[in-house]
């Protein structure tokens, strides 16, 4: 994990039960008790239990889980529309759990945006009025805020629908006005509550897509919670994966796929696996190009700086894999005058048959992260994979 | 067995002196203001003539409502007119306008408070309860010591008699304000007042409105009640009407007072609809 990042929130043991005597709770917990014999013998519920984890400023954290993870409570713990029952979480030196009433409105205001599932919407405002909502509770004129808000609409498409009450909105559009009050408040974070949900799954792709383009537009550090695997792949930088109330594991999306932490996580990643047989066929893109295995070591770098490579794979006449050549390979032949590459090729790469897995194909991408070669039996070369094209697929295979 | 039977009667007359005797400057005071209030609104209205009267009810309703409301009025209006009930119609009405804003005056703060406080909830739910099942003429005994004969007495029951619905919906109102809502409020660092002004009570507005709609029919019903303690208005034609065995007058009188009624129920209920 990249340690260097600044880190914006930092969330340190944090628990939550939902009773009235919690400390009853966390003892038995510290005890090695789990949520359903808590529950048994206090009758309180276990909410989260000892949560820690780092937002870094500009990522997008997803965290993740099933109903009853603890999700909708750990980032509702964030801005402490729930109060914890111990623990810190830390924005900007500000200890959220402990802070007083007053400067919690003002740490609300100043630090946190939130789109919800359900939209949440004044349904007695307009468009407008509802991207407005929170410049104007913290007091910013008229006209400076209708200004902002109408960007914010602009940028994510409502433009022309200012004056529309939001139950005239489609449900895309409502949580479009959500996002739009979220991003005219220009709080530093983005808490996202199941915000893409309820929205139906061709919509729900394209708010994906959008919040992407707006994330690196505008480097807004946000937390997403979702339960859903396909959509954490894929827009995740790193994911947080919750079950009972627990972190079960912390990584990027390559390192849930490769390393699950557990069986619990590999069981989800098996029900990405399952809706489609992926394997490494289904990610194989077609070459750019190749090099003969007469051509001269010019040539062969040639082509390589034609496609912005700096590796070519190398076949015979009826695409019979050879090799693959290293620009540096033929810069060295060049200077040696050697007129074929033949002598030149490394056989340091991976090739795989079409059927291989999709989720073994993570392991073999080296450091270089050279494109895995495709051969079928009597090693002709089919295509190559590259790292995104894997990451893709997996997350395309739940939608269907 | 010989269980003393239990004084409650003489508790209550008791407490009552005590505080018809006690407060009897604060009674007063109010006694007087109210009344004031009910001649000043009562002169205006009947200094206007009737024909005014009527066409600015009519274009009230037109404006507020419907066409189909207006001439409604009109017709409504006229018959009362017609048949000599106009000063008893405006003085019911004037009784009925007063009692409901002193009645909606006290109930909004306490409908917001007890909406916002569980506790409050607790206690006041019950005392709404008690005032709205005490039968409405019990409410008139001690409003005499209090108030004395007349119409500030009638003011005073007919308060007490017809705020509990507007309490009850007030709090109502914003307790039904989604929960999500109140999250969205919150998340985005809003006051308790400014939750208030910007989320609950707008939205709770049509729920108010459907409870302030209740205490108006409520007051109209015993406005007309009061009559027998000598509140003026149709209410007393109808009591004199008893009194003499004239059922004609008396169906006279009580046809006035649904006309009055309907033509405030859908007065209301069309504000009720253009406040949604």
């Amino acid at each position: 994990m990249d340690e260097q990042r600044p880190v914006k929130i930092k969330v340190r043991g944090v628990s939550k039960v939902f009773g009235k005597q919690p400390q009853k709770a966390l003892a038995l917990r510290d005890q090695g008790l789990k949520r359903p014999e808590i529950l048994e013998k206090t009758g309180q519920t276990l909410g989260l239990s000892n949560i820690s984890f780092d937002v870094y400023q500009g990522e997008l954290l997803v965290i993740m889980g099933l109903s009853g993870s603890g999700k909708s409570t750990l980032i509702r713990c964030l801005n402490r529309l729930i109060d914890t029952t111990e623990g810190e979480i830390i924005i900007e030196g500000e200890n959220i759990p402990t802070l007083s009433d007053k400067a919690l409105l003002a740490c609300r205001r100043r630090h946190f945006s939130m789109v919800f599932q359900n939209f949440a919407l004044f349904p007695h405002r307009t468009v407008q009025q509802n991207a407005e909502f929170g410049l104007e509770i913290r007091g910013i004129d008229k006209q400076e805020r209708q200004k902002i808000a109408h960007t914010a609409l602009q940028q994510v498409g409502l433009e022309g629908w200012e004056n529309a009450y939001p139950n005239q909105l489609s449900g895309g559009m409502q949580q479009r006005v959500g996002l739009a009050r979220a991003l005219a408040n220009d709080a530093s974070v983005l808490l996202m509550d199941e915000a893409f949900s309820a929205l139906d799954p061709l919509i729900r792709k394209d708010m994906q897509q959008e919040l992407l383009q707006l994330q690196t537009r505008m480097q807004k550090t946000t937390v997403f919670i979702t339960h859903d695997l396909d959509e954490a792949l894929n827009i995740g930088d790193r994911i947080v994966l919750l079950k009972d109330g627990e972190v079960i594991q912390i990584g990027t999306p390559e390192q849930i796929l490769t390393q699950p932490a557990d069986d619990y996580v590999r069981r989800f990643i098996e029900g990405v696996d399952r809706s489609r047989v992926l394997t490494a066929a289904s990610a194989m893109r077609p070459l750019r190009t190749t090099a003969r295995e007469s051509d001269g070591p010019r040539t062969a770098l040639h082509r390589m700086r034609d496609h912005a490579i700096d590796s070519i794979y190398v076949t015979d006449r009826d695409r019979t894999l050879l090799g693959l050549l290293e620009a540096e390979a033929a810069t060295v032949a060049i200077q040696q005058g050697a007129d074929s590459i033949k002598r030149y090729l490394t056989q340091d790469f991976r090739k795989v048959s079409p059927d291989e897995p999709l989720q073994h194909l993570f392991a073999m991408f080296s450091e270089k992260s050279l494109p895995i070669a495709v051969v079928d039996e009597q090693q002709h070369l089919l295509g190559v994979v590259v790292k995104g094209a894997v990451l893709d697929e997996l997350a395309k295979a739940g939608e269907q | 067995m010989d269980i003393p039977r239990l004084p409650l009667g003489r508790w209550i007359e008791t407490g009552l002196d005590w505080l018809t005797s006690e407060y009897s400057v604060v009674t007063r005071a109010i006694s007087r203001f109210t009344q004031t209030g009910i001649n000043s609104l009562n002169d205006g209205l009947m200094w206007l003539p009737e024909w005014a009267l009527l066409a600015i009810i009519a274009l009230v309703c037109w404006k507020l409502a419907s066409p189909r409301l207006a001439i409604g009025a009109v017709a409504g209006l006229a018959l009362i007119w017609n048949l000599g009930l106009w000063n008893p119609m405006i003085e019911t009405l004037t009784l009925v306008v007063i009692a409901t804003l002193v009645a909606v005056a006290i109930a909004l703060p306490f409908g917001i408070a007890a909406a916002l406080s569980e506790r409050l909830y607790r206690v006041i739910m019950p005392v709404l309860d008690f005032m709205q099942t005490m039968p409405a003429f019990v409410y008139l005994i001690p409003a005499i010591p209090f108030f004395g004969i007349g119409s500030v007495s009638a003011i005073f029951a007919t308060v007490i008699f017809s705020m509990p619905p507007a309490i009850r919906f007030t709090t109502l109102g914003i307790r039904q304000v989604p929960v999500e809502l109140i999250e969205a409020a919150d998340a985005y660092g809003a006051t308790r007042s400014q939750k208030l002004f910007k989320v609950q009570l707008p939205l709770s507005l049509p729920t108010v409105m459907a409870g302030i709609n209740q205490t108006i029919m409520l007051a109209l019903s015993m406005v007309v009640i009061a009559a027998m303690i000598g509140a003026d208005g149709l209410g007393s034609e109808v009591w004199r009407a008893i009194q003499r065995l004239r059922p004609g007058d008396g169906f006279e009188a009580g046809i006035a007072v649904v006309i009055l009624a309907m033509l405030l129920d859908r007065l209301t209920q069309a504000l009720r609809k253009s406040s949604r």
